[in-house]
């Protein structure tokens, strides 16, 4: 992609000259690299955010906006997930205050999910899964059917079993990533579209001096790698090779309903074991969820094709199928598009936030799986945390960099 | 699905000019052609604007199946070439019949439609496409209105004045955006090619004159009043550039304004093949082969050219299909050139590259609008609101201009304002921006989830809907019914 020339705003130069070298140049402008860019600059730093696209366009943008605590099991990924849970809507109502109500609108809705069991063999997997996971803190209430078809009244009358999760929440994840890129910008930061980050410049000493971009050398005295699916790519022309790959992934977008159809995240328990599982080529576990634009997006799909992004209509069939399973009601209504995107997941499916301790200035943040709207808040506050010498807010050891599944397979993959 | 007489079908999409004479061109070169089309008849766009007028029946030789009222609503890379998704029935229908088709020989010839320009008062009822004009007066013999003026560029805007002249308009005025005269003159090769068009705009020139309709060049309609459809009509005269005039400004009563800016193709079929564009039409070369192997393009999908040069093209890529698909004739022969059509393809692409130069869009209509005249109609995105997601929400990929601003999310998922929102916004490939569509079409949920056939039945869902309003054809050898 090119930087736009006729756009409204100025052409952003790749190299300005009049303010000084940024601390930091975030490679990736995308909900994660936005969370990280206004958690440091909030921090104090003087931070540089650079796209080679434009800004929240590529994962981010296909991305349903999910900020879920309902699909983890006890672990790191469900500490940070219940981390970022409390952070976003402090994050957003700070946000407000500086940005002002337009400027932070991102379409926060806290309106619980509800996990359902179509089968027999689904109940006591479920019910096992909420029971750990009301060990670990997450309010998982078993509900009833006639309390599942209160919360959801156009639901299948076909539940086994169904668990209610007040904390799922949702936002529009372009609006979200814009929001923190404002507030970087309003903090004297900047953000440049159409600059690809190629490589980095290190001192005699070895550490970081700088970023190699599409337009020029940006000196720097760190670099956060958060370009998503592309990370690997950006951390091997580093000469640091980590293990992130990508998982496409598809959905599909209904005309608009009438209010109240679907009322809050709905998904089949079968969910729960894809999100975790790296085992099959294919899986697709169903989600539906209206938006507030009144159309309902029906997800998700879990393809290892590479970055191949050609349509496969088995896939889309078995999106609808499931979603009919859920919400007979959707038969006649009409599928007016479908997107699809890439994920980046690391081997062991857990994301990797740090510094690489084989190349000191060089920071990631990415591995976030479809998970990564949510996991954003507390992504930025744990690296801003670790770079500053803060408390973390969870656990850092399990995203290290230096992990064997991260390093290694990253080194057997360049 | 591989081997058998199916892979040697050829499926061509659109039957207009260009796909009836791709169908027929590979049927003589002794191919079996599946021919798919949106509409009930025969002749596309085209000629179905003639229907009245000239009652045209047209003959298809055998060999060629028409499948009419029939959408594809995606396309897929098989390994034996491509797989063609189809819902066959009236759109708003129940009872729709799927059906997928593979082929290795794919001819789309899927057209364009009218581009029109958002300015003030453009979404008031009496603002059409003058294609729409046109439509409704060949085809229905309906008056667009009384009192009509007529805007926009190009020499397509002529024969859409005659039509409206024709069922009793009184047309106030052509107004030309650019300065044709001034365009042609410095294209001599195109307006030789184009002699026989010469010759058919003299004939317009005749009735302009005999119905004393004014014909202003660097003029365009600036703004449309009304409240609850258009009364009057603000028109300017032009800059090279399109920028308006300061002081030109005139006002008019009128009922209806017809506006014109050229055409869109219909591309999200190419751009779901992955065929190769540049400024906005589908590349081919001279067997009108596009950068995908088995994949051909004919008509207005590959530059404007009119219907005589879409059917010459539509034969040359009927017959190279008919070749690709491993055609034999009765005799036993491979099919030979289409060497006449060829050379009009030639003369006439000429015509068509000096046609685009001579009437390009020029970029000062951006100044026409204001921050809240509207320009995605479905979803009621003013100009206001494009301009605060780029300087606001960095907005500058069509991605994040879409869900940032709803643009070109409503039911014409942005066939009528990608472009003129990608070209407002400085986005990249503003020709092909909005084209990506991975769903051609909208399509029930039901249908989408209907199982393919002669797949192992899958599990049902907890609580299925029957697809009752379907019934499944037995799957013939060589293609999959769903």
């Amino acid at each position: 992609m090119v930087t736009p020339t006729s756009s409204p705003t100025p052409a952003p130069h790749a190299s300005d000259r009049m303010t000084p070298a940024p601390d930091v140049v975030v490679a990736g402008a995308g909900v994660i690299g936005a969370a990280c860019a206004e958690a440091l600059s909030a921090a104090g730093l003087r931070v540089c955010v650079l796209d080679r696209g434009a800004p929240a366009s590529g994962t981010t943008a296909s991305g349903e906006g999910n900020v879920l605590v309902s699909d983890k099991g006890p672990g790191p990924e469900l500490a940070l997930a219940q981390a970022s849970r409390r952070r976003w809507p402090e994050l957003l109502a700070s946000l407000r205050e500086e940005l002002g109500p337009a400027g932070a609108e991102a379409e926060w809705d806290a309106k619980g999910g509800l996990v359902v069991a179509t089968t027999e063999e689904a109940v006591t997997p479920l019910t096992a899964f909420a029971a750990a996971q009301r060990g670990a803190g997450v309010r998982a209430d078993e509900i009833g059917a006639d309390r599942a078809a209160e919360l959801e009244p156009q639901l299948t009358k076909g539940l086994t079993a169904a668990v209610h999760y007040p904390e799922d929440a949702q936002l529009q994840p372009v609006l979200a990533a814009t929001t923190l890129l404002a507030a970087v910008r309003a903090r004297g930061g900047e953000v440049r579209s159409g600059v690809t980050a190629l490589g980095v410049t290190t001192h005699a000493s070895g550490a970081v001096s700088g970023i190699r971009t599409s337009g020029g050398i940006i000196p720097c005295g760190a670099v956060v790698n958060a370009c998503g699916p592309w990370a690997g790519h950006f951390a091997a022309s580093a000469g640091v090779p980590l293990a992130v790959l990508p998982r496409r992934g598809m959905v599909l977008v209904t005309g608009p309903l009438p209010d109240g159809t679907v009322r809050h995240k709905v998904y089949d328990a079968d969910y729960v074991g894809a999100v975790a599982s790296g085992d099959a080529d294919l899986q697709t576990s169903t989600v539906v969820e209206s938006t507030r634009a009144g159309t309902v997006l029906i997800g998700s799909s879990r393809e290892r094709v590479g970055f191949d992004d050609s349509v496969r209509v088995d896939v889309l069939r078995e999106l609808a199928r499931k979603a009919l399973g859920l919400f007979p009601v959707l038969a006649q209504v009409p599928v007016m598009r479908a997107y699809g995107g890439f994920r980046a997941y690391a081997p062991d499916h857990l994301p990797i936030i740090g510094e690489d301790p084989r190349l000191p200035g060089m920071w990631h943040a990415t591995g976030h799986e479809g998970a990564g709207i949510g996991l954003a808040a507390a992504t930025g506050q744990l690296l801003t945390e670790l770079w500053t010498g803060r408390q973390p807010v969870v656990d850092p050891a399990p995203f290290r960099v230096d992990r064997p599944a991260v390093t290694e397979e990253g080194r057997a993959a360049a | 699905m591989s081997g058998g007489v199916g892979d040697a079908r050829v499926v061509v999409v659109g039957a207009g000019p260009a796909g009836m004479a791709a169908a027929r061109a590979a049927a003589e070169a002794g191919a079996p052609v599946l021919l798919i089309d949106s509409g009930p008849g025969l002749g596309g766009q085209y000629h179905r604007q003639n229907a009245l007028a000239r009652q045209e029946r047209f003959t298809l030789p055998d060999g060629v199946e028409h499948l009419p009222d029939s959408v594809v609503w995606a396309l897929e890379k098989v390994p034996a070439g491509h797989r063609v998704h189809v819902r066959t029935g009236p759109a708003d229908g129940p009872g729709r019949r799927g059906r997928s088709i593979d082929t290795r020989a794919l001819v789309l010839a899927t057209g364009a439609y009218d581009r029109a320009l958002p300015f003030p008062g453009w979404d008031l009822p009496g603002v059409t496409t003058a294609g729409a004009a046109q439509a409704m007066a060949k085809g229905q013999g309906v008056r667009v209105g009384e009192r009509v003026l007529l805007a926009g560029t190009g020499p397509f805007l002529l024969p859409v004045a005659e039509s409206l002249t024709a069922v009793g308009s009184r047309v106030l005025g052509v107004l030309e955006a650019n300065d044709p005269a001034a365009g042609w003159l410095t294209e001599p090769a195109g307006l030789l090619a184009g002699r026989g068009k010469t010759g058919e705009l003299a004939g317009y020139a005749a009735l302009l004159a005999r119905h004393r309709i004014p014909y202003r060049r660097r003029s365009t309609v600036i703004e449309a009043h009304g409240t609850d459809r258009v009364e009057a009509v603000t028109w300017a005269r032009l800059d090279r550039d399109w920028h308006i005039v300061p002081g030109s400004e005139r006002r008019i009563e009128a009922d209806a304004v017809c506006v014109g800016f050229g055409f869109t193709p219909q591309l999200e079929l190419a751009v779901s093949a992955r065929c190769a564009i540049r400024d906005g039409f589908v590349t081919v070369n001279t067997a009108q082969a596009t950068s995908v192997p088995g994949v051909f393009a004919a008509g207005e999908l590959t530059g404007i050219g009119g219907a005589v040069l879409s059917a010459d093209e539509g034969t040359v890529a009927g017959t190279a299909a008919a070749r690709t698909a491993g055609a034999r004739s009765a005799s036993g022969a491979r099919p030979g050139p289409p060497v006449r059509a060829l050379r009009r393809v030639r003369s006439g692409g000429r015509f068509a590259a000096a046609l685009g130069r001579a009437y390009p869009v020029r970029p000062g209509w951006q100044g026409w609008l204001r921050e809240d005249t509207l320009v995605c109609r479905c979803e009621e995105v003013c100009h206001g609101a494009l301009r605060r997601a780029v300087e606001e929400r960095d907005a500058l990929g069509v991605r994040s201009m879409k869900l940032v601003s709803r643009a070109g999310l409503g039911p014409c998922q942005g066939r009528i304002c990608g472009r003129n929102v990608a070209e407002l916004t400085g986005l990249p490939e503003s020709g092909v921006a909005f084209a990506r569509r991975p769903l051609a079409a909208p399509l029930r949920l039901s249908e989408l989830a209907e199982p393919p056939p002669g797949a192992a039945t899958p599990e049902p869902p907890a609580a299925p809907a029957p697809p009752t309003d379907v019934t499944p054809a037995p799957p013939a050898p060589h293609e999959e019914q769903e």
